[in-house]
């Protein structure tokens, strides 16, 4: 089935997420929708989806006009989707979550599970994987909640496929896994559009590539481009893809983490015997595929979760045990994963998020008042050396950027005397130019002799930013290698296997 | 996609460990403390009976006289061996059984009773508690499977207790107007979802907060139930407030079964209808498609609109089914337990029924046993009363309170609610 969008316009409230955009996806091809965090390419597919009804412009289907009111019409007439958050209920199995929403009932009103286990099982057999139907998807890995994703698109006879940053959550190998099952299904006469900001997916799979900036269509671009190009076409300016730093010059601080463990609530011992030493002046890259440890490790390096065992010990001070101001106190920065939730207080401006860790005493609180002059004027200094753009330090932090939010969050922690920074995530759905800047004030914090602890789930970023990095699988350390280290191997170990070689196990 | 499919086994599998809670033994040793100091500081003289017979048994059980204090002593050694096994579990890093636990209550309550009924020259009626056990649990049950219902499409129900109102209420003046109960249970069943109805307007589609609306709901269901009371049924009681109840229906057969028979067979239509709803919402909810629908707006709402299913659609369903089934635990008040309608005399039991749904997890024959349970603890004060234990009332009317606290407090264990239970579903 051929897809075709034509002058398609979204807006939210003054903001133009989808502007004239014109589209056109062959059956038989793999289109790559290319484009920074918010770019509106996620945008346009729910439109196409039927979950947004677009402002102007029409969706056509094998030259026909479609309607669609909701997301069960898009999927009547032939689309099926896998969206970035997967839509798949945890509680349910693999069989339930395939069926839901176009249910078989035998007689009596009983659903027919079995006719559902069936189909999981016929499609799973064409693409040559195994899945238990009733497994329930919280069990699984999230590569294979992904293939019931696919299986479930699938089994509604999808023509018309939709990935959206179908990668993110995949360790190296399960990505090319999955560019294989694309293929597979583009040469099933599939129309398939693959939404990415990863140049080195977009290279390989891609029959054509249309780049999107802010909301519009930027251009075409073809797979053999090279990437400084692409890039530029992306963000639309010349851009510094490697990581500007030299060798690391060793200080005196030092960060020793030694048979770490953290337990859920439920028994899961989430990080098993964790050990590490960070040495002042150098970064260690903490990756793996999320949802290994990673958070947790942390959260328990800061004190937000309580450590069932081990020792952080910083500068000769332990720090398991102690409450998180205290911590936070002892010269730790700390960026949390998730900036909306746990790095900012979204309904309070810049200037008071920029002084939350600092309610304690001088210079913002005196005698249990807060002193507006100097909160305003070091608010006006922070941002303008971290060049957050705001209209002002009154505005809401929630009205900013994601890039902007969490230079706010950066500057915040590196304002004061740092002993130790830990970052997590630190620049997950930030463009590109503020990953540049947020790169740029890490390497410095490291050059200032300070211990840097930093997540990624990103191998490029990994590689770039890190002196060592620490893999982390199924919360315990695969390996901890030079960031020299080969790609290859780098996923491997990110799946879980041991390097041969050996390892300089700090 | 062939040969790499099944990527390499990983050579590292999660780590368990069971995370054993210190509660249950903690709790057994206390309750057990607590019960030997009651009877050591207050022994009491005589023996007790306990009356297993009732009219109409097909055999006659003799009636069981057990000396008091002695056996409860006796309960208090089981209690304490039992105390000791748990323990002894959880040194072993393992969880105590649910055996354990049950066996521990029915030793410490059966010595209670010993204890209590000590000397008195009424029999302690065993059938007669389980009749009540039932019968008080009917509004509590339905107010729970309730619940349930509105819980798993995703809608916290606070506004259970304004239901039960609302239905004993309406199932008065139905009752009364036609002489027929099954029309005042009708009308109950409106009532309802009559009130289910204000709340998913405001919870589902304007996604004001549901606990919120939950509380505005009961207060305005007592106001304006004591208002049309004094004003409308007081004035013509005659007319208006005195009800044509159900009458008790025994079962053939079964009914005739010793000590059990009369307790559970020999009920009203609407303990039936206890019996069968149970079973029904469970199929309802985790066999059909409509529950499996259901449950998916519960947890992942979004997940749900992106199959087709419309989200408030089928909130609405489970709001206003829920409503119904509520409604008929409110008819309990007027057309069964009683003939006329006081204010505010469901006294809170829709907020046991909420203690109910937490307490069974969320899973309609959990939470109707939860009710049960609750149901029990209020047969207990009034049997307590027959035997003229020497206990002060005050604390009797606490039981089902402290029982329910204990209950949510301690015992619940590890319990999950819907993922999306509360949340309004907002389409960005």
């Amino acid at each position: 089935m051929k897809l075709e969008l034509r002058g398609i316009t979204k807006r939210f409230g003054t903001l133009v997420a989808n502007d004239q955009i014109s589209l056109t996806v062959e059956p038989g091809e793999i289109h790559c929708l290319l484009g920074e965090n918010g770019a509106g390419k996620s945008t346009l597919m729910n439109v196409l989806y039927g979950l947004y009804t677009a402002d102007e412009g029409e969706v056509l289907l094998d030259g026909e006009v479609q309607h669609f009111r909701g997301p069960g019409d898009a999927m009547a007439a032939g689309i099926g989707m896998v969206h970035q958050h997967f839509m798949l209920i945890p509680v349910f199995t693999v069989a339930e979550n395939v069926m839901l929403g176009h249910e078989t009932t035998l007689p009596g009103g009983r659903l027919d599970l079995d006719a559902a286990r069936t189909k999981v099982n016929e499609i799973a057999r064409r693409f040559g994987f195994q899945v238990d139907p009733d497994a329930l998807i919280e069990d699984l890995p999230v590569g294979v909640q992904q293939r019931v994703e696919i299986i479930k698109a699938l089994s509604r006879d999808a023509k018309i496929l939709v990935f959206d940053e179908p990668t993110a959550v995949l360790t190296p190998q399960e990505t090319d896994e999955f560019m294989q099952i694309m293929r597979q299904l583009r040469d099933e006469g599939a129309a398939i559009v693959f939404i990415t900001h990863k140049l080195r997916e977009v290279r390989e799979v891609a029959d054509r590539i249309t780049v999107i900036r802010r909301g519009q269509v930027v251009g075409e671009a073809t797979a053999d481009q090279p990437d400084t190009e692409l890039a530029a076409m992306m963000v639309g300016r010349a851009v510094e893809l490697t990581v500007q730093k030299s060798a690391p010059k060793y200080g005196a601080n030092s960060l020793v983490v030694q048979d770490l463990e953290v337990t859920d609530p439920s028994g899961i011992v989430v990080v098993d015997g964790v050990s590490f030493t960070v040495r002042g002046g150098e970064v260690l890259v903490v990756a793996g595929v999320q949802g290994n440890g990673q958070t947790e490790l942390t959260e328990a390096l800061v004190g937000l979760q309580k450590a069932s065992g081990g020792s952080v010990v910083l500068d000769g001070q332990e720090m398991v045990g102690r409450p998180v101001a205290e911590v936070l106190g002892a010269g730790v920065g700390f960026v949390p994963e998730d900036r909306s939730t746990d790095g900012l207080v979204g309904e309070f401006t810049v200037a008071e998020n920029l002084m939350l860790d600092r309610r304690g005493g001088p210079p913002f609180v005196k005698a249990g008042m807060l002193q507006l002059g100097p909160r305003d004027s070091f608010a006006r200094d922070a941002v303008e050396e971290f060049d957050i753009r705001t209209q002002g330090i009154g505005e809401q932090v929630s009205r900013l950027s994601g890039g902007n939010q969490q230079k706010v969050v950066l500057a915040r922690e590196l304002s004061r005397e740092l002993r130790l920074l830990v970052a997590a995530q630190p620049t997950r759905g930030v463009d590109v130019g503020s990953i540049e800047f947020i790169h740029k004030r890490i390497v410095e914090t490291r050059d200032a002799g300070v211990p840097v602890v930093v997540v990624s789930t990103e191998l490029d970023e990994a590689v770039a930013l890190g002196d060592r990095i620490l893999v982390m699988y199924r919360g315990r350390v695969v390996g901890i290698v030079p960031s020299t280290t080969p790609r290859d191997e780098l996923g491997l170990m990110m799946a879980g296997i041991t390097p041969q070689k050996g390892s300089d196990v700090a | 996609m062939t040969a790499t499919t099944n990527a390499p086994a990983a050579p590292v599998e999660v780590r368990h460990v069971t995370v054993v809670s210190r509660k249950a033994p903690i709790a057994l040793a206390s309750f057990t403390a607590l019960f030997a100091l009651l009877i050591a500081l207050a022994p009491r003289e005589g023996s007790t009976n306990f009356r297993l017979a009732s009219d109409g048994d097909f055999v006659t059980l003799p009636a069981l006289v057990v000396p008091g204090t002695a056996t409860a002593w006796v309960c208090v050694v089981v209690a304490a061996v039992l105390t000791a096994v748990a323990f002894a579990y959880v040194r072993a890093q393992r969880k105590v059984p649910l055996w354990v636990s049950a066996v521990f209550a029915f030793a410490l309550l059966f010595g209670f009773l010993a204890w209590a009924g000590a000397g008195s020259a009424r029999d302690f009626p065993v059938s007669t508690l389980i009749f009540n056990t039932v019968l008080l649990a009917v509004p509590l049950v339905f107010g729970s499977l309730g619940g349930v219902i509105g819980e798993r499409a995703g809608v916290v129900n606070i506004a259970i207790e304004g239901q039960l109102l609302a239905g004993a209420f309406t199932a008065a003046i139905a009752s009364s107007l036609t002489d027929s109960a099954w029309a005042g249970l009708f009308a109950a069943m409106v009532a309802g979802v009559t009130v289910a109805a204000v709340l998913g307007v405001f919870a589902i589609t304007y996604k004001v907060d549901q606990i919120i609306v939950g509380v505005v709901l009961n207060v305005l269901v007592i106001g304006l139930t004591s208002f049309f009371y004094s004003e409308v049924l007081v004035p013509s009681a005659e007319r208006l407030n005195s009800t044509t109840r159900f009458g008790p229906t025994p079962i053939p057969v079964l009914s005739g079964i010793p000590i059990i028979g009369p307790a559970l067979f020999n009920q009203t239509v609407v303990v039936y209808i206890m019996y069968l709803a149970v079973p029904a919402v469970w199929f309802a909810l985790f066999r059909t498609r409509w529950g499996l629908r259901l449950r998916a707006v519960g947890e992942h709402p979004q997940a749900a609109d992106t199959v087709g299913i419309k989200v408030e659609r089928m909130r609405y369903a489970g709001v206003l089914v829920a409503g119904a089934v509520v409604g008929i635990g409110g008819a309990f008040y007027t057309i069964v337990s009683v003939s006329s309608f006081n204010k505010e005399m469901t006294a809170g039991a829709g907020f046991i029924a909420l203690a109910a749904v937490i307490f069974g997890k969320w899973h309609p024959v959990r939470a109707a046993l939860a009710g049960l349970l609750f149901g029990g603890a209020s047969a207990l004060r009034n049997a307590l009363d027959i035997v003229g234990a020497p206990v002060p009332s005050q604390f009797m009317l606490m039981l089902p309170y402290v029982v329910t606290i204990l209950a949510v407090a301690g015992f619940v264990g590890q319990s999950r609610a819907p993922a999306a239970d509360g949340q309004p579903y907002i389409k960005e």
